[in-house]
């Protein structure tokens, strides 16, 4: 399979970028590591006229400490975060979901910033930014905004971000003394995730209960109302939209959260 | 538009279209046909090479992302004198295959495996691989391989 026929363009800059954004509107797309991008215009599900390929942008790699914030640089890949030290210490879940995505070669070409912004309902690092009280930084023409996690995801594949702006950041507050777990339920290894459950703290995030990825309210709220983790988890699938597959019917999915939520609340109290 | 990949140490420079892909670029332009494309979706791992050293999926890369780097195939691996790499011997050795039509994919996976992890354990190895599927299902030679090749004792 070959994408249809598009112009590729390459950005030394982050302002190169965005000029080449601005210029073709939504008839151009960013390109990153090109681990989501590429399948779908392998598809035909995606069809830009121009690719503006990221590469060359350095200064969008990047982990580092800054005060009590983590501070990610878009273009990190996930065998990257996986495997650095200042995210291992001060944002292990982050650390961690990095290294349970795809497989060792998806993880040397996937990027953070390109995984979240494609905002696919079952991926694995949407969940856990949720969890971490995450936050996302985009730069276009009109400067640069900050979008909380809990608002970035509008539906399947869909954000806030407009076509000529680009996700240069992601910042999540340091996890000092939260405990964490991630639980991920598939049917072959490298299977998107039927059901997957990102906890940092008494914070839930979920992965493919929706048509986004979301948090657990209801049992975050029984949690900061004393209520036990058994108790708490019997909740997770209150308020969620799980679809109906062959292979996973929605009612086993609601099944899977509960299990799942209750494993990694106690995982991360332990 | 004119794409420069260093092959194997040989740079190879073709003028191609934007939106060719590098298993193409490697089979068609470079003549290096040991790479195999399976499933052509990123999930079987048979177009596994080494671009800057590390694995990656090259049905999901664009000859143009691979302008200006170096990449690696099977071919790439044996010395001048078709000596074999480690990592082939053990896979011969070992008997890591059966059809073989997965076994470049799974050799380069296991270089770049064994660069990060000179020493895995088998279940390492596996969850390494879990990018690569064989659909003999001969993956218990092919685990054996690789401890093999990484010096340490194959226990049967």
């Amino acid at each position: 399979m070959i994408p249809a026929q598009f112009r590729y363009q390459r950005a030394n800059t982050v302002e190169e970028a965005l000029a080449a954004l601005a210029e073709h509107g939504d008839e151009a797309k960013p390109l990153a590591g090109g681990h989501s991008l590429l399948p779908l215009m392998k598809l035909r599900l995606a069809a830009p006229e121009v690719l503006v390929d990221l590469a060359p942008l350095d200064e969008l790699r990047f982990v580092r400490l800054d005060g009590d914030t983590v501070r990610i640089g878009a273009l990190t890949r996930h065998h990257d975060l996986h495997g650095d030290g200042v995210l291992r210490e001060h944002a292990p879940l982050l650390a961690h979901v990095a290294g349970e995505v795809g497989d060792q070669q998806v993880r040397h070409r996937g990027t953070i910033g390109g995984s979240l912004v494609h905002a696919d309902p079952a991926a694995d690092l949407a969940a856990a930014l949720l969890a971490c009280d995450g936050t996302l930084v985009a730069r276009g023409p009109r400067g640069e905004r900050e979008i909380p996690a809990t608002e970035f995801f509008l539906g399947p594949f869909t954000t806030p971000l407009e076509p000529d702006e680009l996700l240069t950041e992601v910042r999540l507050p340091r996890q000092t003394g939260r405990g964490w777990a991630f639980e991920k339920f598939t049917r072959r290894a490298i299977d998107w995730a039927i059901v997957g459950v990102a906890v940092c703290g008494q914070s839930v995030g979920l992965v493919n209960m929706a048509g986004t990825p979301l948090r657990a309210s209801a049992t975050e709220r029984a949690l900061a109302s004393g209520a036990p983790i058994a108790e708490a988890a019997e909740l997770a699938a209150e308020g969620t939209s799980p679809v109906d597959e062959p292979h996973a019917t929605a009612e086993y999915r609601r099944h899977l959260a509960r299990v799942l939520t209750a494993r990694a609340l106690e995982a991360a109290a332990a | 538009m004119r794409v420069t990949i260093e092959v194997n140490g040989r740079t190879v420079s073709e003028e191609v279209e934007d939106r060719m892909l590098l298993v193409h670029f490697l089979r068609e332009q470079a003549g290096m046909t040991a790479t195999n494309i399976g499933c052509d979706t990123t999930s079987c791992g048979a177009c596994t090479v080494l671009l800057d050293g590390e694995s990656v999926k090259s049905c999901t890369v664009l000859a143009a992302q691979a302008d200006g780097h170096a990449v690696t195939t099977l071919e790439g691996l044996t010395g001048p004198d078709g000596d074999l790499h480690p990592v082939q011997r053990a896979f011969r050795e070992q008997h890591g295959l059966q059809c073989g039509f997965c076994t470049p994919g799974m050799i380069m996976a296991s270089v770049s495996l064994l660069a990060h992890n000179p020493k895995p354990t088998r279940e390492e190895v596996r969850t390494g691989l879990e990018g690569n599927l064989c659909r003999c299902t001969g993956y218990h030679n092919i685990v054996n391989a690789v401890v093999d090749a990484s010096g340490q004792e194959v226990a049967q």
